[in-house]
């Protein structure tokens, strides 16, 4: 395609303006983590004489080690159980198109745009009830089910474009409907299944709201409910804030940059099937 | 399994159905772990929600039956209403903008940026899509703050008469919070937006060209009509994001100063968690997953038809 070299260059400028913009959040904590811990930085300069010892700080205080094994135990907790139930589900209405699963998935779609505040209110008290409440349990449960209105419509698109004739030929050869699900379609769904799970970790790890009221105990929770508690007690010693969100940040990019193909596009396509 | 497909297969007569009957059970086996999780976790909880909002309720006492009592205080009380308001205020900066920008810099990304350039564009813009909302709340928290990097540059620049608090501002809390909003969802938009533009056949361009169009005549009529469905996923995304919007709020304003910067989300929060008024809390509650509907359907409806 052909375009002129002014457009070419103006075009490019403002790109490279949107990149510092969204970069800029980033580096402005970065700089400010090493300032003397409880100060009030000014400006956006290198500090004269980085405070690296922040960091350790930081680490130390926001129990750095628990947070990241609770985060992990949450995540290794919610994201097979709820692919595992879900694809199941989506394996019965697109693929064995039980009757009454047109019904199933309309009662699953209707949870699609439920926002997490609807029901929050009353999951406390439930959670109350069953013993539940301030466990890392309170936030696993609760997510496995927020999860399944996006998750099985997410694979039921898969097992809808499954020929039904790899189901036939399976059962006529004798196998059970365990058989033909565990054996030959859970294989053939790997590749929506992974990228399902990368999102489901990614809203996991990110929770906020229900690990806030769900959950006292910020050791407990996820990363980004632990980050809100450490906002609530260093809210005023900015330099250490920064640190420690800096370090709670550290995991999630590291595994962006690694992963990024497979995480923008898990992403994307949620959105545009979701 | 076996066994207890025994149990509940039919009387001897109606043998012949046997083995629809069978699958019938077999494939509902399948569906019932995630159906048990959702309705434990999600239904009943609705429905409780229902049920609360119809009561008076301090989360420990008696409950006492006051009808739409608890509506009609969501629309009397201001600070209320105004939460609902708030987040409509939020869909133009949550929603519209993003979506609005991020067309124009995905066609421009289009047309400028191929290879390893567009490739790190993508990435980089796509970032703040990834981390915690919390943390996008406590970075900009402390960039709009006082003595914060935006301030910084205003003066630096000369502008000093414009350096506020911006987050604790009664006019500018709230356009401050849509500027974070902003910076999390244009990337994503965009990239989303990109994404489909590449799909478009290039030959369409490139006739465009040959007949003389400029950029904003091709964007008018090739690009916005042929990305109809992804602009529907956008504002779908973006517009709940800002109607059911709380942690970037909870985190960089808590709802002030004063209820500036309330939203529904935050509401029903401290209704529900500080006051004790599970009514009003559940009230609210219920008309936002309404009002969500309300939105999402139509723009559904008008961006997919086709397609279906």
């Amino acid at each position: 395609m052909k375009i002129s070299r002014l457009e070419l260059l103006t075009g490019r400028l403002l790109l490279l303006v949107l990149m510092v913009v969204t970069l800029l959040p980033f580096i402005s904590i970065f700089t400010t983590a090493l300032y003397p811990s409880n100060t009030v930085p000014s400006g956006f300069g290198w500090p004269a004489e980085p405070q690296w010892v922040n960091f350790v700080e930081a680490f130390q205080v926001a129990n750095m080690l628990v947070l990241l094994g609770s985060s992990s135990f949450i995540v290794l907790a919610v994201v097979p159980v709820a692919l595992l139930i879900s694809t199941m589900a989506a394996f019965a209405i697109g693929q064995l198109r039980v009757p009454g699963s047109r019904f199933l998935l309309l009662l699953f779609v209707f949870g699609l745009t439920l926002p997490f505040g609807g029901i929050i209110v009353p999951l406390y008290y439930l959670e109350r009830f069953l013993g539940l409440y301030n466990t890392r349990l309170a936030v696993v449960l609760p997510l496995i089910a927020l999860y399944m209105p996006f998750a099985v419509f997410w694979m039921r698109a898969h097992f809808v474009g499954v020929s039904p004739e790899i189901s036939e030929a399976a059962k006529v050869d004798g196998a059970s409907t365990w058989d033909l699900f565990w054996r030959i379609h859970f294989p053939l769904a790997k590749a929506p299944m992974a990228s399902l799970g990368i999102l489901m970790a990614v809203w996991t790890w990110n929770q906020f709201l229900l690990a806030l009221v769900l959950v006292e105990d910020p050791s407990q929770r996820t990363m980004a409910g632990a980050l809100g508690a450490f906002q609530g007690h260093y809210a005023t010693n900015v330099p250490l804030l920064c640190a420690g969100t800096v370090l709670i940040l550290i995991p999630t990019l590291v595994i962006f940059v690694l992963f990024q193909r497979q995480i923008i596009a898990a992403l994307l396509q949620g959105a545009v099937k979701g | 399994m076996k066994q207890r497909s025994f149990l509940l297969a039919p009387r001897p007569e109606a043998n012949s159905r046997r083995p629809i009957r069978r699958e019938l059970v077999v494939g509902w086996l399948f569906a019932l772990p995630a159906l048990a999780f959702y309705a434990l976790f999600v239904l009943v909880p609705f429905l409780m929600s229902l049920e609360y909002s119809f009561f008076r309720w301090d989360g420990i006492g008696v409950m006492k039956w006051v009808g739409l009592k608890n509506y009609l205080t969501v629309f009397e009380v201001p600070v209320l209403f105004e939460s609902i308001i708030n987040a409509f205020k939020l869909v133009l900066f949550f929603s519209l903008i993003p979506v609005g920008l991020g067309l124009v810099v995905a066609s421009v990304m289009h047309k400028v940026a191929a290879g390893t350039f567009g490739s790190v564009a993508r990435t980089i813009l796509f970032l703040p899509q990834v981390i915690p909302l919390v943390a996008a709340g406590i970075i900009w928290g402390w960039i709009l703050a006082m003595p914060g990097l935006l301030n910084e540059t205003l003066r630096a620049t000369g502008l000093e008469s414009w350096a506020r608090a911006w987050l604790g501002d009664f006019d500018w809390a709230l356009p401050a919070v849509g500027m974070i909003g902003i910076w999390v969802l244009l990337g994503f938009c965009t990239v989303l937006l990109a994404t489909a533009i590449a799909k478009i056949d290039p030959s369409l361009f490139e006739s465009a060209r040959i007949d003389g169009s400029n950029w904003l005549q091709e964007f008018l009529s090739i690009t916005v009509p042929l990305l109809r469905q992804e602009i529907g996923v956008c504002l779908t995304v973006t517009i709940i994001a800002a109607l059911a919007a709380f942690d970037i709020v909870y985190v960089s304003t808590g709802g002030g100063p004063g209820n500036a910067t309330a939203v529904p989300g935050i509401q029903i929060y401290i209704l529900a968690f500080t006051e004790q008024r599970i009514g009003p809390a559940s009230a609210l509650a219920v008309l936002l997953m309404v009002l969500v509907l309300l939105v999402i359907l139509p723009i559904q409806r008008l961006t997919r038809e086709e397609r279906s």
